[in-house]
Formats: structure tokens, sequence, C-alpha cells
């Protein structure tokens, strides 16, 4: 045993070293050259500018809370879309805290006018606090406010959401919601 | 449940088992040490490695000499990660300004990223600094999955060995040969086109560390950034699943869309459906290999209709409100229900640990089934060679019950199971029940261990429950309710990884030592046969019984009593 730990030292700690230098250094460096020579975009976060600054990713959820625009669905994230604070609310689905949240969500949608059954997404909060995404029908749901509102008539609006949507062949339908409500201001009614 | 959804969970079936065979010829021409086409690249990168340290990759070592090796180079892995983590703030390559990591914290994560398990405490973008995600986490997410792998080949000549090589004493092979091999010629190849990818998908490789922006509403928002695609990459194809964010594969950062995901679940069980094979190649007796893949498919198939079902169904509670669809709490839009209860269902199945989607919001039932396959040892394929050197144990056992049930002496692809090598597997799978349910027990009784949970009832329990089984499990998924930041976590959890890690993986040295010291013995008439249905149905029920039954009770006091009060609506 003791002739195999001493044998085990030099290789041990040379070995170490190296492969820290390789994969630690080299290859992290390496991906991040060739990534923003080949797809500079993405590699920075795929930002979106607009006016000259930017305003988002198109990969990223942001917080949308009024009124006039298509809102996202409820986030975890520190005080709610907070791009350093991501994650989930973990509460167990018989949570009274869980519940209690869901329930005021679905009163202030009921206030809206949204009648019938809820599209869940519109009253979880996401895995990652940052889902730049509703379902369809979340989306849906919101016309009748975000036309109301902008004194545009529904169809319209109806017409932007339909637009919007993404069937990817391997993932769901989904909308992705600053494309939406850039889609919404670009149509004329600030 | 839809149609969509079960063609989701078909397709990526077939796509495994297609890929099975290539990716196992590749492996074994590495167990074999043979060269390869990328040999002319990185030939003389692996021997520049092995003449500055001083090593003879032809040379033999037996399984203590290997197992010694193994040790000392995680140690040295885990002191350099210790070390990176705790200077973290003198170091450069901090944009964010991070401080250094607190000793609890350092020791735990140290632990957990050279045990393969990548348990997080703490949330990446508000901890790490770029320099240690890439020079502490991931290497550690190489070297673990290619320690993983070297060990499994290990155990394969164990099985494989025919006779002593002239004039020597039979060796399981070299373990640096392994390491730097598997390294060298799998393990960062792929990940260079895999991180290519997900750059090119939206994942982001930079410096910085953040950038500021106004959103469309006018408030400010910062996202995090970093070096993310070159980690992830290895993150998910060496199963170690620890996230550069806290969100880990739910961040759109780290998987973006419907196709990453895919990919991703792809890579958590590419290289263990393909050792699957290799080991039939090694023993050959292709069937061998074939006949475990279904054994562990039929448990992850089954795994999964039942998380789906039950995610699908949705929360009773919930639906009482008004709230129609499957259960969305801690769920991603992009992904849906299918490819979370798929995800969930894989990355437990495999000891890989990531999610994307928050376990902790599961059903109870549809939780239930990511903390059963922690428990039964991660071998429904597995982490990169741990799921298949735990299933070899579990085949050992089979063999065994089989053996007394016929009354024949037990033999296992042409080598002889005797009391040694029984003895040394229950010890190794004894491990994981004996540290799971004693952490979980004491933190039940102790102030410190309660202080942990977010929910309150069973799914607290659930909470700690799914914290041992994972750091044991080397899983490092989470109930994430659980604030384990502490030093009772920490501690605790930090040496229930190393036991989870490395005390199965010595006895099971031990075993691949004493196999390989054994006459080969063609089988025979009275041999019990070792592929077919019979056998396939004997390795499920060994696992199940051996593996699940253990774990009964501790599951009727989380998941089922937790779905008892969901459905009769008792909230807590």
């Amino acid at each position: 045993m003791g002739k195999d730990f001493t044998s085990a030292l030099r290789p041990a700690i040379v070995m170490a070293l190296l492969f820290a230098a390789l994969l630690g250094i080299a290859y992290p460096l390496a991906m991040t050259g060739i990534g923003q020579a080949l797809f500079p975009a993405q590699a920075n976060g795929s930002l979106i500018e607009q006016d000259g600054r930017v305003i988002g990713s198109s990969v990223v959820g942001q917080a949308f809370t009024s009124d006039r625009y298509f809102q996202t669905r409820p986030s975890a994230a520190g005080e709610g879309y907070d791009g350093l604070a991501s994650g989930g609310s973990n509460l167990g689905p018989a949570s009274q805290t869980l519940a209690d949240r869901v329930a005021a969500d679905v009163e202030g949608r009921r206030a809206e006018g949204v009648s019938g059954p809820i599209p869940a997404d519109l009253v979880t909060a996401s895995a990652s606090g940052l889902d730049p995404d509703l379902s369809p029908e979340a989306a849906r749901a919101q016309v009748v406010r975000v036309a109301r509102v902008r004194g545009l008539p529904e169809a319209q609006v109806e017409a932007l959401v339909a637009a919007a949507v993404e069937r990817p062949l391997l993932g769901e339908p989904h909308v992705n919601v600053l494309a939406l409500n850039r889609a919404l201001d670009a149509s004329g009614t600030r | 449940m839809t149609i969509q959804g079960w063609g989701l969970i078909l397709a990526f079936v077939a796509v495994l088992l297609l890929i099975a065979k290539p990716i196992g010829l590749w492996l074994f021409a590495l167990y074999e040490g043979r060269r390869t086409p990328l040999h002319v690249v990185l030939g003389p990168v692996e021997r520049g490695f092995y003449r500055l340290s001083g090593i003879d990759p032809a040379q033999e070592q037996g399984w203590r000499r290997y197992a010694v090796h193994m040790l000392l180079f995680n140690l040295a892995l885990l002191l350099l990660t210790y070390a990176l983590l705790r200077l973290q703030g003198l170091l450069p390559l901090n944009p964010l300004g991070h401080a250094g990591i607190g000793a609890d914290g350092a020791f735990n994560t140290a632990i957990s990223f050279t045990t393969n398990t990548n348990w997080q405490w703490y949330s990446g973008e508000a901890a790490m600094s770029n320099l240690s995600q890439m020079l502490a986490l991931t290497i550690q997410n190489f070297l673990s999955a290619a320690t993983g792998i070297a060990l499994a080949f290990a155990l394969f000549r164990g099985f494989a060995r025919r006779q002593a090589p002239a004039g020597g004493a039979i060796g399981i092979g070299n373990f640096w040969a392994d390491v730097t091999r598997v390294t060298l010629y799998l393990l960062l190849p792929v990940c260079v086109v895999y991180a290519l990818f997900l750059i090119a998908s939206g994942v982001p490789q930079t410096l910085a560390g953040s950038v500021d922006l106004t959103t469309l509403e006018g408030a400010r928002q910062t996202l995090g950034l970093g070096p993310v695609a070159s980690q992830e990459a290895i993150k998910m194809l060496g199963t170690n699943g620890g996230g550069f964010f806290n969100a880990n594969s739910a961040h759109p950062f780290e998987n973006p869309d419907a196709l990453t995901n895919f990919v991703q679940m792809l890579s958590i069980f590419s290289i263990g459906v393909g050792l699957t094979y290799t080991f039939g190649k090694a023993v050959d007796d292709t069937r061998q290999g074939w006949a475990i893949l279904a054994a562990m498919m039929l448990l992850f198939v089954a795994g999964v209709g039942v998380t789906y079902w039950q995610e699908a169904a949705g929360n009773p509670v919930l639906a009482q409100l008004g709230v129609a669809g499957g259960n969305m709490e801690g769920k991603e839009v992009r992904f849906g229900i299918a490819a979370s209860a798929l995800f969930s269902v894989v990355t437990t199945a495999a000891s890989c640990g990531a999610v994307n989607a928050m376990h902790d919001s599961f059903t109870p039932l549809g939780g239930m089934i990511p903390l059963l396959n922690i428990q039964l040892g991660e071998v429904v394929i597995g982490g990169v060679g741990a799921g298949i050197y735990g299933f070899l144990l579990f085949a050992i056992l089979a063999v065994f019950v089989a053996g007394l049930m016929v009354g024949r002496t037990p033999e296992y692809v042409g080598k002889k199971i005797e009391a040694r090598e029984v003895k040394l597997a229950v010890l190794a799978i004894a491990v994981l029940p004996l540290v799971i349910l004693g952490g979980t027990a004491l933190s039940a009784v102790t102030g410190a261990g309660l202080a942990g949970p977010l929910n309150k009832g069973p799914h607290g329990f659930s909470e700690m429950l799914y914290g041992f089984a994972s750091a044991v499990g080397n899983n490092g998924s989470a109930f994430a309710g659980l604030s384990a930041g502490t030093p009772w976590y920490n501690g605790l959890l930090g040496v229930a990884m190393w036991i989870g890690r490395f005390f199965v993986i010595v006895p099971m040295l031990a075993i691949a030592g004493s196999l390989a010291a054994k006459r080969h013995t063609p089988a025979g008439a009275g041999s019990f046969p070792t592929t077919g249905g019979l056998w396939v149905g004997l390795l499920v029920g060994i696992v199940l019984v051996l593996g699940g039954l253990t774990f009964l009770p501790s599951l009727a006091l989380g998941p089922i009593a937790d779905h008892l009060a969901m459905i009769r609506g008792q909230l807590s």
C-alpha cells in the first residue's frame, strides 16, 4: 500500500495541474474566442436593441406587469424576473402559500374579465423565474384586456397573437412575450 | 397526456437505442487503448502528459494500485478546487466581484464536484466568479466523468481478463491511461462541437459577467452572463449537472429551446447507453450488454410513464380554483409537461442532477419517481461509468439469488461469483440506504436539520429525504426549497457525497481485482443464462426489491403522505 501511495504522488499532482490548464483555461477560452467570432450575437446573450439601447434578450424573459402589454408569468426570481437570481418558487403542490398565491392571481384575472378555465401557466411561477414565453392560451386570455386598454379591435390583437405562436418540432407551442409586445407597439398604438 | 408528448418520449428512446452501438464501439476502442483518428491531433498531448508526470501507460495496475492512484488524483483535484473557491475574491476573471467562498461552503462544493454530484447549495450567478466556474468547476466536470468511465473500464476488465499476461500479475488496466484517453479522445472533442451548437442556439460564451438593460416597460434588468456554453456541454455529457445559473437547465441561457433540451437529455444518457454495449464487447458477448440495456429501459420507461401521467393530471388543489391543465408550477412553457417530466426522469436515472423544471413543485407521485430513481442507486442507464458499474453490482447479486433458487454455483459472463464478490457487492449497495436514511433521520430530529425545509408537513420531509438521497447517490438535483447553505447541511451532505462515491468505488474495484484473477469458464449446460427475458425480468426484480423496498417506509412518510394530503385538500 505504501509503495502504491508514493508512486501516485507525482502523477496525481502533475496530472491535476496539466488537466487544469487544458480543461479549465485553454478549453473555455478557446470556446469563447471561437464563439465570439462565429456567433457574436448569441455568445453575448442574444440582446435586442431598439432606438440604440438594449431593451432585452430574445431568449430571456422580462417582467411585463402593465395592462397595456401581454403580461408574463408570475416569477420567483428575486422580486420578479431578476436576471441575477434565477429560480422557482419550490412550493409543494399541497402548500397553503401556493394555493393562496394562485387564488389571488385567479381572482385578478377574473376581474379583468377572463371567464372559463384559467390556463395553468398564467398563474404559476416558472422554473427559472425568467420564462420568456406564454402558452398560446395564456396569451389569448389577455387579448380582451390589451385590446380594451389600447383601444384596438380585438380581432387585430388576436391576429398579432396568432402570428406570434411558434410551433417547434420537439417542443410545445408558445409565444415569446417580448416579441409579441414589440409587435403590439409596432402596430401603431403606443 | 398528449400524442405529441408520448411521441417525444418514444423518439427519445428510439434515438438512444440507435446511438448505443456506435458510442459503445468508440468507447471500446478507448477501453482497448486502440488508435483513433483523433490521435493525429491529440496523440502528442497524451504522450506529453504521460512524460511530464512520469507515467508508463502500458503498465498494468492491480486493483489496489488502481484505487490508490484514483483516490490521490481525486484528492489533488479536491484540494485545488477548495483553494480556488476560498481565494476567489483575490483571483482574476471575477467581473461581479464575488467574495471568496466560506470554509463549509467550499468544503461542500469541492467534494460535490469531485464526486460527480454537483449538488449546489449556492446560486451560481450570485456566488461564483468566471474563473471559479472555469477552473474550479469545469475541470471537475470533465475529470469526475472520466474517472467514472475509467472505473467502469476497470470492472469490465475484471470480467473480461482470460489469463495473466506473461510474467506479471493480473491487472485491471492503468488508471492514468484510462482517464487521459477518455478525456482527450471522447469528452473534450465532443464538448467542443457541443458547446458550439449551444452557442449557436443562444447559450452565452463570454468573459463578461453581466449586461444591464432597460425593459420595454422601462424597468432595469441585469442578466448574468459568462462562459456558460463551455461548461454546459460537459455538465450534460459528463452527467455532472451543476448549473452555471441557479435555475440550471431551466434557465433560458443554459437551455434556450426545445431542440437544445432534447440534445441535453440525449447527452445525459449517451455515454451510459454506450457503455452497456462496450461491456458486451469487452466480455465478447454483445447480448450481455443488450440484456442490461433492456432491463434499464424497462425501468426507465415505467418511471417516465408515472411522472408524465401525474404531472399531466395536474394539481387538484389548483383545479378547484379554476385552473386548467397540468402542473405548470416550476415548469417552463417552452418545454411543457412532457419534456419536463422526461427530463426529470432522465436526470435522476442517470446521476446527472441537472433540472429543466423544479422537482420540488412536482406533484407528490410525479416527484417520487426522480427520488426513487436516485434511491435505486441511479442504475437505470446511470451516471457515466457509475451507472454501469452500479448495475453490474446488482447483476452479481441477481446471479447469486438465481443460484440459490436453483442450487447452482452462480457465474456471470464466464466468471464464478463466490462469497467474496457477493459480500463486497452487498457492502457497496448497503452504503446507500444507510447514509440516506441515517442522514435524513438525523436532520428530522435536530433543530439545525429542521431549519432547512421550505415546505411544511410531509413535503418538508421529502425535501430532506431527497437532499440526502441526491448527495449519497451523487446526483445533485434537489427539492430545492431546502435551504442547504448552512454548516449542518454543507458538512453532513459533503460527507454523504464522499461516502456515496468512494465507499461504492473501492469495494467495486476489489471485486474487479478478484474477478480478474479468476479463470474464465465457458458457459455450460448448467449455467444460468444471463441474456433473454427471464434474466432481464430477474434483474429488474432484484433492483426493485433490494434497491426499492428499503426505502418504502421513507416514501410513505414523504411523497405518499403528501399525495394523500393533496387529493384530500389538506394544505400545510
